[in-house]
């Protein structure tokens, strides 16, 4: 691929034609990355893995908040889990896919037209991009209550032209569901494809078009290309928090259209049945993985991890 | 992710392995609700930190000024549309010497217990010497032993509680909690969208409003009314009364005719008109009606559910007497008045009513004065004997309605 020309060879080739002298140095250098690993490998370590583990228990134990919970292999809880709320699991995935979709059509020419066209707006563009994260998410959400109000001009001209029925509505749909998502999540889209997009050597364009491709081609050889880790960064970004939301459908959707992480919110907070909501949240984590890891590997792999 | 937009230009040479990481990390994330359930089962070692700081910060300052209030939001009085120059909290940090701390963080009483069910469950303080939940949370704090009996040589003004709320299914003695706040929940309508005037509370299922209508999240109000609509008492209701109520439930949801299950927000949808017929608080729709005049808040011929959110001292709080002393102070029929003239739900305090006409008289404004008479805030004993209050749930039976009405609600 054209990508690896953009990358320097390795510095110094280590530990090549060094004396003995210098072989506590060179165990030095080899330490050096595991210690600048560590404060990640912490942080993961604590408020990942050792979370994760207590899930994986708690949603393997029976019981009652009152009378205490026990560690049982319940393995029941998943199939339970599973048989009822199947329904809200397809559905998330779904409603996540789709805005995930929605927010890359959306998000790359915004991201390709800060970094090509932006001149000297380029930081006043991102800041536009990031400011409404100014506000609370919660806020963001609401204010789409008033944007897509039944009596709201968005309606109004939707229905005006047939697009949908007199008497219909956005608010409290599947879509309207969709759009939030879209909409929370389209920084985390637009950010990372714009990183690609603002790294590429303009001369690689020049070179495809001194080599007689138009401009289409040179976009779809060149460009599309090398921007391929921020897209498939912004999806991954976008899809998985998306797949566990549960504001976007609570506040802007109905109680037909909720998503899993409405059941995981319920079980936890209202229910309090703590080994379900564990087994969902377990469950959906798998069925990410699931989903994500055959896509990296397909889309992301051949020049990102060689 | 500026922060990661910034970082990821940085580090040139391995932006896309950064990139691909930074995707790999989002996949932990949605851990987030996992996290949270993660958190209900502590380790011993946060225990032991927790109670020595705990144990550091009482020796330092033996004499207690402090008082850490957890409350809902616009919960107490505030100068900002009020109609006093001081706060009821301000003059009792003045009066006292006490600070307070307050903290609007109770949005839900079930993510508030949430919160702090692990370091309660542990024996932990959790840094708040009031908080105030509504009944059935309140009674489930009681039962799982995580309040602070209540020392009334310290409350005297105790006496002013109203008859009505002395002795709850829950705290028959009021041993643990007073009330800070009580309310209706019924009908809320705009009678311009509806096109005529409700009196039921079935009229909330007339197919005429199809997908205008909302009922609350919170289980008891809504399964209230619904059962008082189906000439149920909720009082004494059973599981199969419950289950009837949900299937009703259903219906509607599969009719299209609810259009959503809400907390506060069906106000900002009554307001816009999404929403034409709401079961609705008391407090709440008296503050829409300052903007449109229009909304009504009816209780209805079958009648409305009548609910209390109580002042409760969670187990181990460091300034306990201070916490009495508070609510001697909101017992006082002057305090309770000022904070009751910004509020605007049922006041639990004797004389408020006519402290009230007194302070309006004081300040010389007539509509504080009117407002004394305002039926909603202090309902006469005949509105009174039309209100119902919901069966003090079981562990069991918890549960049980829970799943039913979760189900219904989508969930």
């Amino acid at each position: 691929m054209t990508t690896d020309t953009a990358t320097p060879p390795a510095a110094t080739p280590p530990g090549a034609g060094q004396t003995a002298g210098a072989a506590s140095s060179k165990s030095k250098r080899k330490r050096v990355p595991y210690l600048l690993l560590l404060p990640g490998g912490i942080w993961l370590i604590m408020f990942y893995v050792i979370p994760m583990i207590q899930l994986a228990g708690v949603s393997l134990q029976e019981g009652s908040f009152q009378t205490g919970y026990r560690f049982t292999w319940a393995w029941g809880n998943y199939s339970a889990a599973f048989t009822a709320f199947g329904g809200h699991f397809i559905r998330s995935i779904l409603y996540a896919g789709t805005a995930t979709l929605l927010a890359l059509l959306i998000g790359y020419p915004l991201a390709y037209a800060i970094a090509f066209r932006g001149g000297r707006y380029r930081n006043l563009l991102l800041i536009l991009v990031l400011m409404p994260f100014l506000t609370p998410f919660l806020l963001r959400t609401l204010a789409w209550k008033v944007i897509l109000a039944d009596s709201g001009w968005v309606v109004g001209v939707l229905q005006s032209i047939g697009i949908i029925a007199e008497n219909g509505r956005l608010l409290a749909t599947g879509w309207a569901g969709v759009a939030g998502i879209t909409y929370n999540f389209l920084a985390f889209m637009t950010l990372p494809i714009y990183v690609s997009l603002e790294k590429i050597d303009p001369s690689l364009i020049e070179a495809a078009q001194d080599l007689y491709s138009n401009s289409r081609t040179a976009f779809r050889k060149v460009t599309l290309p090398l921007s391929r880790p921020g897209i498939v960064a912004g999806t991954l970004l976008t899809l998985i928090p998306a797949s566990g939301d549960f504001v976007n459908a609570q506040l802007l959707g109905n109680p037909q259209q909720l998503m899993i992480g409405n059941v995981i919110d319920s079980r936890f907070l209202r229910i309090v049945d703590y080994p379900t909501a564990a087994a969902l949240s377990f469950t959906l984590m798998v069925a990410i993985l699931l989903i994500v890891i055959p896509y990296v590997r397909a889309v992301g792999t051949e020049d990102l991890v060689a | 992710m500026d922060a990661v937009a910034a970082l990821a230009a940085r580090s040139g040479m391995d932006r896309r392995e950064f990139l691909k990481r930074l995707g790999l990390t989002g996949a932990l994330l949605t851990g987030g609700p996992a996290l949270l359930a993660a958190c209900g089962v502590d380790t011993a070692e946060t225990t032991t930190t927790a109670a020595a700081v705990g144990s550091t910060t009482t020796s330092a300052a033996p004499m207690s000024t402090e008082l850490n209030f957890a409350n809902w939001p616009f919960y107490i009085d505030v100068l900002e549309d009020g109609w006093f120059d001081t706060t009821s909290l301000d003059d009792f940090m003045e009066a006292t010497g006490i600070s307070v701390n307050y903290f609007e963080e109770i949005n839900d009483n079930d993510e508030f217990f949430g919160k702090y069910q692990a370091p309660l469950s542990q024996g932990q303080n959790i840094g708040r010497d009031i908080a105030v939940l509504t009944d059935w949370m309140a009674a489930r704090f009681i039962r799982l032993g995580w309040t602070e009996e209540l020392n009334y040589d310290n409350i005297p003004n105790a006496v002013n509680l109203v008859e009505a709320l002395k002795s709850p299914g829950f705290d028959s003695t009021r041993k643990y909690t007073l009330p800070w706040q009580s309310g209706l929940t019924a009908l809320g309508y705009d009678p311009n969208a509806t096109g005529r005037e409700l009196t039921s509370i079935n009229d909330i299922f007339d197919p005429a409003f199809a997908g205008k209508v909302t009922m609350l999240t919170e289980m008891r109000d809504t399964m209230g009314l619904v059962m008082l609509g189906m000439d149920i008492d909720p009082a004494t209701a059973t599981v199969d009364d419950a289950k009837a109520a949900t299937d009703k439930m259903q219906k509607a949801v599969d009719d299209g005719q609810i259009r959503a299950f809400t907390g506060n927000e069906y106000t900002a949808d009554l307001a816009s008109g999404d929403a034409w017929v709401s079961f609705a608080w008391s407090g709440d729709v008296i503050q829409l009606q300052a903007d449109n005049p229009d909304l009504k808040f009816v209780v209805p011929e079958e009648g409305a559910m009548l609910w209390s959110d109580n002042m409760l001292i969670p187990k181990g709080a460091e300034n306990k007497q201070n916490a009495e002393i508070y609510m001697n102070d909101v017992y006082d029929p002057r305090v309770a008045a000022k904070i009751e003239s910004w509020v605007n739900f049922i006041c639990p305090v004797k004389g408020a009513q006519q402290a009230m006409r007194d302070l309006g008289a004081e300040i010389e404004d007539e509509e504080l004065v009117a407002l004394a008479d305002d039926p909603l805030i202090f309902p006469s004993d005949a509105d009174l004997a039309k209100t119902h209050i919901i069966k003090d749930l079981n562990e069991d039976e918890e549960t049980e309605w829970n799943t039913l009405f979760q189900a219904v609600l989508g969930a």
